[in-house]
């Protein structure tokens, strides 16, 4: 009898791990009823016993992170010490496989993947189980739902898909190897960052759930989790934009999004969560909208285990089919079970949720927040349907369609375009209400700005009239260029605007002034640097609609034209490494005469000569601000063995990753403390109007005089 | 100069901009409609066919050197061009030969239609739900503060435009202060 201690390890780990998440869902659930009036009425056992069945439940949750922790550990082990006993290593690694890439091996299939979700929530929950003080008995709520969620995907991997199952036969040689298009920098950390946002989600939906559980009192629960929220959604913003650069260096098609079903699958929790983080805020403020709050990150969770099914299950075909596999049922069980509790919750707790205010006008930052809400959500729905109508369409009409680009271009580009004008103007309205006054000074210079830029761009050759291929899209690039001027004419007037009343208080210079300003209320001010960051990656996905390209066979001393490039084939060459045989071209790039760069595409070729050859693009790019020149080496002609090179001239794409960069920055200083704290609701007099006033302190002003 | 006047007397709420701006939105809507109609046919419909390779990319778009299929599709739709068709009957063949996956969106009419009512009737929804809800807790509200004015002891908040209590000094004081420090 084969001996496979690792494995082995790794698997006793995971049940033991399944054990303790159980000790600490049932132990927890049974303390918290036992606990109450009613409990301790009809068990006869005091309180404290009960409260110490919750501390063993605590530790239990705690004690599951360190089993999953020697899982996960075992695994990587088994993939570094080449381990192709196991049949997950034996199919996702081989010897000469890049170390880092190895460690990817972790998530680069389904077993690994689900090991690294329940890894992921262990890491969450042990964080929550360990700041337990912050507040006990909504921690032991959260801690009883999130141990709910890892009992599911540790039950998952010990019974549906266990990541340590052992190869029939004789150990192999050498294993399959991992998807030649994982093999890429970003491929180590876009996963696990996406899934940081998946799983990170689950932790305001328990202290949400919790929190409608146990009818807590008071929005505490909205403090205690919204650094929670800003750090996955941050988690999830990244994850996506790193898969669409991904998608962007590697699938050579010189496009980042294709509108795939496992691409939707991230970008419907991201819609929901943006949607949950602007309303909060709402009831924080002005406690409205808690029954909406409740639902929206009830359904921000939901999302998340739709994306894992959608990417796992293989329901909808996707190009990310090396995840495919049958474990469909299980999750489809967990979400019905989820959403039958979430339901339940809500209808038993639903007085609990009554609004302490209404909206009072349609032009104020409330309704603002809620339009907002409104087509975030309408841009979910969309997707949403989008991503399942074709199993809609099979189901009533027996035949399949297909949902590309052309569709989801055509119906989310209108409701971008809301969103990004909602961006500019929702800040600039007052609470409660917004004079026309306010109105007038506020909206004169975005408008003018809008105006002005409209008129520019069509100056300078950006007239839809003229494209008449492309008119459509040329129309709304125009479009998006006047919103994203007049959104950020709004933004530095509103930094501006508060800078100078610094500036007055202090004496300091207009930067300084500004610096202090962001200091003092961090959320708000880094709330606008996001946005600015949104408005940034909205012009570089504008710049889309003028892309161009050009494909031409090449060999030694050709050239090939492109805007204002000269690309000059100098050579075509083919090398062989250990993992892979490679042909690559060599291509001066010239501008105005001058050769500004050298540009080398790839094609190459995994595993060549066995059985399980696969090729892979890898582009070459030449990246400004103004346009990435991206090239791609095809292939050969078959008829006469020239090379094809296919070039693209994509304006204005690094705008799109500047604009991630500046959304990671803005969401930092959201996310450090206010220099001078502001009190969290806000009052009804310092509603009145918006005005900077509330960013320095004024409120605070207010609040210290008696009976204002 | 008569125009100008003209508008400038026109109430911003009145049934004469509200008929104007009707026809203006009216007349951009068929201008915008008007520009489409010099649309390259070809590059249009290849737009809106895949290529049936399996690759999942949009016909004129399909980069994989060696497509067995892209090259005679294009063929295809040349010679469907060249044959006076017009464009449903060029997309109606296509469905014909490859099924209804050749077509990048759903635009068979029938039960496609559902994917293009759905997104556009949630977009309308939630706009004019909006409205229709924030109008509705506006008029409750208002009804509510007009009937607990009568007695005591109101929770509800100051109608809109409510302006704040400025017979006390000190509230009056830092208003003022407010207003001098965040004033243009």
């Amino acid at each position: 009898m084969n001996l496979h201690p690792m494995p082995e390890f790794g698997s006793y780990s995971l049940m033991l791990a399944l054990m303790l998440t159980a000790c600490n869902f049932l132990g927890g659930a049974f303390a918290l009823w036992g606990a109450t009036p009613a409990g301790v009425r009809i068990t006869g056992i005091p309180e404290a016993r009960w409260n110490r069945l919750g501390e063993v439940a605590r530790r239990a949750g705690i004690a599951s992170f360190v089993a999953l922790c020697c899982a996960a550990f075992a695994l990587v082990w088994a993939a570094f010490t080449n381990d192709f006993s196991v049949e997950y290593i034996r199919s996702h690694s081989n010897i000469t496989l890049n170390p880092a890439y190895k460690f990817a091996a972790l998530w680069s299939g389904q077993e690994g993947s689900l090991l690294l979700w329940a890894w992921l929530l262990g890491a969450y929950g042990f964080v929550v189980r360990m700041r337990y003080r912050i507040d006990v008995r909504l921690s032991a709520f959260a801690s009883v739902i999130l141990a709910a969620i890892q009992l599911f995907f540790v039950l998952l991997l010990v019974v549906a898909a266990p990541p340590f199952s052992i190869a029939p036969g004789p150990v192999a040689a050498d294993g399959a190897g991992l998807n030649v298009l994982l093999q890429y920098p970003e491929m180590v950390i876009h996963p696990p960052m996406l899934y940081l946002g998946y799983v990170g989600f689950a932790v305001p939906f328990a202290f949400a759930l919790g929190a409608l559980m146990m009818r807590y009192p008071g929005e505490k629960w909205i403090h205690i989790t919204r650094r929670w929220t800003m750090v996955t959604w941050l988690f999830l913003t990244c994850g996506i934009f790193l898969g669409a650069h991904w998608a962007y260096s590697v699938l050579g098609w010189g496009g980042y999004w294709g509108w795939d079903p496992v691409e939707n699958a991230s970008l419907m929790p991201w819609l929901t969560g943006t949607a949950f983080l602007h309303s909060v805020m709402m009831q924080e403020k002005r406690g409205m909208m808690k029954n909406w709050n409740v639902w929206l990150i009830f359904t921000t969770f939901l999302l998340t285990i739709l994306g894992t099914l959608l990417t796992r299950s293989g329901i909808i075909s996707s190009v990310h089919a090396f995840a495919e596999s049958p474990i469909g049922a299980w999750f489809y069980a967990f979400i019905i079970i989820a959403f039958l509790v979430c339901l339940i919750t809500f209808l038993m707790r639903r007085d609990h949720l009554k609004s302490e205010n209404k909206l009072e006008s349609l032009v104020s930052r409330e309704s603002s927040f809620l339009f907002n809400n409104m087509i975030l959500l309408a841009a979910c729905a969309t997707v949403i349907t989008g991503t399942f109508f074709p199993l809609l369409s099979e189901w009533w009409t027996g035949s399949k369609v297909t949902m590309g680009a052309a569709y989801y271009n055509r119906v989310n580009i209108p409701i971008g375009l809301t969103l990004l004008f909602l961006t500019g103007i929702g800040p600039l309205l007052a609470w409660r209400a917004t004079s026309l006054r306010s109105i007038r000074r506020n909206f004169i210079l975005p408008s003018i700005a809008m105006v002005v830029t409209s008129v520019v761009l069509m100056i300078a050759g950006i007239r839809p009239w003229n494209d008449g291929d492309d008119m459509e899209s040329t129309f709304f690039s125009l479009i998006a260029f006047a919103l994203s001027a007049g959104v950020i004419t709004a933004i530095i007037e509103e930094f501006t605007r508060g800078a100078r009343v610094v500036r007055t208080q202090t004496g300091k210079n207009l930067l300084s002034s500004m610096v202090l300003l962001v200091r003092r209320n961090t959320r708000r001010y880094g709330g606008y640097i996001i946005h600015f960051g949104v408005v940034v990656m909205f012009i570089g996905i504008a710049g889309g609609a003028f892309n161009r390209a050009v494909e031409q066979e090449m060999s030694y001393g050709d050239s090939l034209l492109i805007g204002p490039y000269r690309l000059v084939c100098m050579s075509i060459t083919q090398d062989s490494t250990p993992n892979y045989d490679t042909n690559y071209a060599l291509l001066n790039v010239y501008r105005g005469g001058k050769k500004i760069t050298q540009l080398s595409p790839e094609k190459r070729v995994y595993f060549a000569g066995t059985d399980h050859e696969q090729a892979s693009t890898i582009v070459a790019l030449h990246s400004t601000a103004e346009s990435d020149l991206y090239t791609v080496f095809e292939g050969t002609n078959p008829d006469n063995g020239q090379p094809i090179l296919k070039v693209f001239l994509n304006p204005l794409i690094a705008w799109i990753w500047i604009g991630i960069i500046i959304v990671v920055l803005g969401t930092f200083i959201a996310l450090v403390p206010n220099l001078v704290r502001t009190p969290a609701r806000v009052r009804q007099e310092d509603l009145v109007d918006a005005s900077p006033a509330a960013a320095l302190g004024a409120s605070s002003i207010l609040a210290k005089a008696p009976h204002v | 100069m008569f125009r100008r006047a003209q508008l400038r007397l026109t109430p911003f709420n009145g049934p004469i901009f509200w008929a104007r701006a009707v026809q203006i939105a009216l007349l951009c809507m068929v201008t915008v409609a008007m520009l489409g109609a010099g649309q390259s046919r070809f590059n249009r419909l290849g737009h809106e066919l895949m290529c049936s390779c399996g690759c999942s990319q949009v016909l004129l778009e399909c980069n994989h050197v060696g497509c067995p299929d892209s090259s005679r599709m294009i063929g295809e739709l040349h010679a469907q061009i060249d044959s006076g068709a017009n464009d449903t009957a060029v997309l109606n063949w296509f469905v014909a030969k490859y099924g209804p996956t050749i077509l990048t969106a759903p635009i068979r009419g029938g039960f496609d239609n559902v994917a293009w009512i759905i997104p556009a009737a949630i977009f309308l929804l939630a706009t004019f739900g909006t409205f229709a809800t924030v109008w509705l807790w506006k008029r409750r509200a208002l009804q509510l503060a007009g009937i607990s004015s009568l007695g005591e002891g109101s929770d509800f908040p100051a109608p809109t435009g409510s302006k704040p209590d400025a017979s006390n000094p000190q509230d009056a004081a830092l208003r003022e202060r407010i207003r001098r420090e965040t004033e243009y």
